[in-house]
């Protein structure tokens, strides 16, 4: 290896020794300019009004616990398309459970919870008895929720008692509480993969199949498991999002688009698609930036479509930023 | 010690129990009878060496006594007593253990990750970071290589030498008492391997059966006591490695006596003019390489590892192009930035790693023989055209010049030996018409006799009029078949020397204690 010294170098070993992964560097730039367009060309409430910090926060909550999840399984290297319609199925059935009487609320998340373990369940078992792709499988398993429940539900049905809104938009003290969950289920995901063996063996089985079942690992467990944790994560995202909109509809899921941009968070935050590699920091900051993106083209009355097609345009600057970077280093 | 004794795999009648022992192993593949009632026995504090040509069935044998296959008939012991293994961690937990030829590390993972995937140090479920660390600073202590490999370091950022040390340490963290080295020296230098041989003499000595597979001869005599050969699943011969040579145990391998490993050098007269010229070229990696091929020879290219001598080779190729310096081919100045340009200047190059870099391992044998011609053609007349009616000529045609040994030219390539691999990797080169090849570890991991086939095709080469620029890491290979050798050291040309020189020549050279200074010496072939 050379060991010449480059100008900015210095930046980089700073970042190195205090183990800033690149995405968050991004992320700041990307809040900075932003918030400088923002006070140039709007009203600059981005730098000056922290309701809207919160408000990106509480925006990003809903895909980012789905996206702790996906990230799990992307590590794996597997990938869960099926989160979209869990969450619809989560929102339609929590709802229509409830039907705004308090007293369910404890069945109804009993009842979600299962459906979802079992939809990871399923998504596991066939990846790995049947031997089908996990893109295949998700894929399916999301049109069949998709046909399901189309079929039983058109539009809103039921909906949530008022204790449970506490949930979407309840605070603890100046800290909305759906923050809070958030926080601990990125802290739980970070304590998965780094600290249990379940973790451990995550990245062996993602990293190389292959390894991991010469060291012995049963590899389709762990697997399986990834695949379960996604799915209640996926639930847990439904509930949010069913305790914010008040009663569930069969369409919410692939509306928020949280198949594919669970996916793309994940990516952008760091976790190598073909598995082994990542973590669910990264994937927050990913969802950040989602959430500082969307809240700067509001503030800065982006036409929707010019925002799908700078969002898309954005994800890639980044996943090639990091790539070429990594090729650098590698040389 | 008679002569019957020596060459006998019967149980001797005072010999303690052994450790480890395979009777009447049978393994059927699809159309394959991979392992034929081998029954075979590992004393404690005995190194074994297992030595067959690819195809042979050591891999299928070491995996079913490590048990990721289970044998279709046989029985395994372990210190006199019946086991099966049912999965590989039966078998690790019995105290077998097997570092394979592919790399089994995840590179993203610490060391300490590494050596105790599967088994780390836990409370319900919680791994107990600090812990494993010392743990496996422990390990890393017992092969006394704690100072080289710290446990918090990333497998990527290792060395392949430091690599294999760890799964050598992995291996010794399961309290193995059987250790499997599946061809652990293959991408060693000298001076590791003699790290890696004392180790080996340390774990014999503490009673672990170390079992040895390699095809490096010279390796084997080395360390080994005792040789077995396998030929086309069948146990040829158990033999006493002091009382046999190589050539004994060659000629039990392929059943005939391969008096020459090598084809006879080039002729002065063989050698036309100068094909391809470096000038003061340099990159990243390389500095001030000068260098001059001339038609009809073969150039070795000599050096450690890390010396210089793959990126010299991926420089010439516009792999890691040169960033300073020039180029001549037939004496005119030519720019190679990408590997694209030097294929369209007819060059080849047949790399080290097969898998990755040389052939698509899943596509068929005809696919990746004409996959040089369709990268150098227009995008869309290229498949009509010769991917139906040429291609029908040119595939035999090539197949026939390498000796691909297969029943179709659709069988994917993963399902190729080692050394059929190869021959499909130098007909890709053929069929784009190269005058310049560069082979980068020709005959790495392969068996003897493709080893000698793959020679003669070097030289064949040459006598066609193609340079021939060889890096090799194994020196018998340099000195066989080069007219001129080059050695690489520090990134630069640390010398020239002629055929025929000796490995101390080079080595001296290599190790960066002589540097005759002059490259530009054209004429030092020919004395």
């Amino acid at each position: 290896m050379a060991t010449t010294t480059v100008p900015g170098n210095r930046f980089k070993q700073i970042l190195r020794t205090m183990r800033v992964s690149p995405v968050y560097v991004f992320l700041i730039v990307i809040f900075l300019v932003g918030g400088i367009m923002d006070q140039v060309l709007s009203d600059g409430q981005i730098f000056t009004n922290p309701a809207i910090l919160l408000n990106i926060l509480v925006r990003s909550v809903a895909l980012g616990i789905v996206a702790v999840g996906q990230t799990l399984v992307i590590i794996g290297a597997s990938i869960d398309l099926s989160v979209a319609y869990t969450i619809s199925v989560t929102a339609v059935m929590s709802s229509f459970i409830m039907q705004g009487n308090p007293a369910n609320v404890p069945l109804a998340i009993l009842v979600v919870f299962a459906i979802g373990g079992i939809i990871g369940l399923v998504n596991g078992m066939v990846i790995t008895k049947l031997h089908v792709n996990s893109f295949i499988t998700t894929l399916g398993t999301s049109l069949i929720l998709k046909g399901i429940i189309n079929a039983t539900f058109s539009n809103y049905t039921g909906s949530v008692p008022r204790s449970f809104e506490f949930f979407g938009y309840g605070t603890l003290g100046p800290v909305p509480v759906s923050i809070i969950v958030l926080l601990l289920v990125v802290g739980g995901g970070w304590f998965l993969l780094t600290r249990t063996k379940f973790g451990s063996h995550l990245y062996g089985v993602g990293g190389n199949v292959e390894v991991a079942r010469l060291s012995g690992l049963r590899t389709d467990r762990v697997i399986i498991a990834a695949h379960i944790i996604c799915s209640l994560t996926a639930v847990l995202t439904g509930l949010f999002v069913v305790s914010r909109l008040r009663s569930g509809a069969p369409w919410i899921g692939p509306d928020g688009i949280y198949d594919l941009e669970s996916v793309a968070t994940a990516v952008v935050g760091g976790t190598a698609l073909s598995g082994g590699k990542g973590g669910v920091w990264g994937t927050l900051a990913g969802v950040l930036i989602f959430g500082v993106l969307d809240t700067v083209f509001n503030q800065l009355g982006v036409n929707p479509y010019l925002k799908t097609v700078l969002r898309g345009a954005i994800i890639m600057l980044a996943v090639a930023s990091y790539t070429y970077r990594a090729k650098k280093e590698a040389a | 010690m008679t002569e019957e004794e020596k060459i006998s795999n019967e149980p001797e009648t005072t010999q303690p129990v052994p450790l480890l022992e395979v009777r009447n192993i049978t393994k059927r593949f699809p159309g394959v009878l991979a392992l034929d009632d081998v029954s075979l026995q590992f004393m404690p504090g005995e190194v074994h060496a297992v030595v067959g040509e690819n195809g042979a069935g050591k891999s299928t044998l070491m995996k079913i006594m490590t048990g990721a296959y289970i044998p279709d008939a046989g029985e395994i012991f372990l210190n006199g007593e019946k086991v099966s293994f049912s999965h590989p961690k039966v078998a690790y937990e019995k105290g077998i253990s097997i570092i394979y030829q592919e790399f089994n590390l995840l590179p993203e993972r610490t060391v300490a990750h590494n050596i105790f995937l599967g088994r780390e140090p836990s409370r319900m479920g919680v791994v107990d970071i600090g812990q494993m660390n010392k743990q496996a600073e422990a390990v890393l202590r017992e092969l006394g290589v704690e100072t080289m490999i710290s446990p918090t370091a990333n497998a990527s950022s290792l060395s392949v030498a430091e690599q294999q040390l760890v799964e050598i340490a992995k291996a010794i963290s399961f309290n193995a008492k059987v250790l499997i080295m599946d061809e652990p020296t293959a991408a060693l230098t000298n001076t590791e391997v003699q790290l890696l041989d004392d180790l080996i003499v340390r774990l014999k000595n503490r009673g672990m059966a170390i079992i040895f597979i390699s095809h490096r001869l010279v390796e084997v005599f080395n360390i080994a006591e005792k040789i077995t050969v396998l030929k086309d699943g069948k146990l040829v011969k158990t033999v006493k490695a002091d009382e046999v040579n190589a050539s004994d145990i060659v000629y039990l391998m392929v059943g005939r006596v391969l008096d020459h490993y090598f084809p006879p050098l080039g002729k002065p007269e063989d050698f036309g003019e100068v094909v391809l010229r470096v000038k003061d070229a340099s990159n990243q990696f390389l500095k001030g390489i000068n260098l001059e091929l001339r038609k009809g020879e073969v150039l070795g290219v000599a050096g450690l590892q890390g010396s210089g001598r793959t990126e010299l080779a991926q420089a010439i190729f516009g792999v890691v192009p040169f960033k300073n310096g020039s180029m001549e081919l037939h004496g005119k100045a030519i720019a190679v930035r990408s590997p694209t340009q030097a294929i369209k200047n007819q060059m080849g190059f047949v790399t080290e790693d097969r898998k990755t870099e040389g052939l698509c391992p899943k596509q068929p044998i005809r696919d990746n023989m004409l996959l040089t011609v369709r990268s150098i053609q227009s995008v869309f007349g290229v498949i009509l055209k010769d991917g139906i009616r040429s291609a029908r000529k040119l595939v035999p045609t090539l197949g026939k010049q390498v000796d691909v040994r297969t029943d179709s030219y659709d069988r994917e390539v993963q399902y190729l030996s080692g050394g059929n691999q190869q021959k499909v990797v130098l007909s890709k080169w053929l069929a784009s018409d190269a005058d310049v090849f560069i082979f980068d570890e020709p005959t790495r991991g392969i068996d003897v006799e493709s080893k000698a086939s793959i020679h003669d095709m070097i030289r064949d080469l040459t006598r066609r009029g193609i340079a021939v620029l060889m890096i090799s890491s194994e020196l018998p290979e340099i000195i066989g078949m080069s007219d001129r050798v080059v050695v690489m050291w520090d990134g630069k040309v640390a010398g020239e020397l002629p055929a025929k020189s000796s490995e101390a020549e080079i080595m001296l050279m290599a190790t960066g204690h002589k540097n005759n200074g002059s490259t530009r010496t054209a004429a030092a072939g020919e004395e």
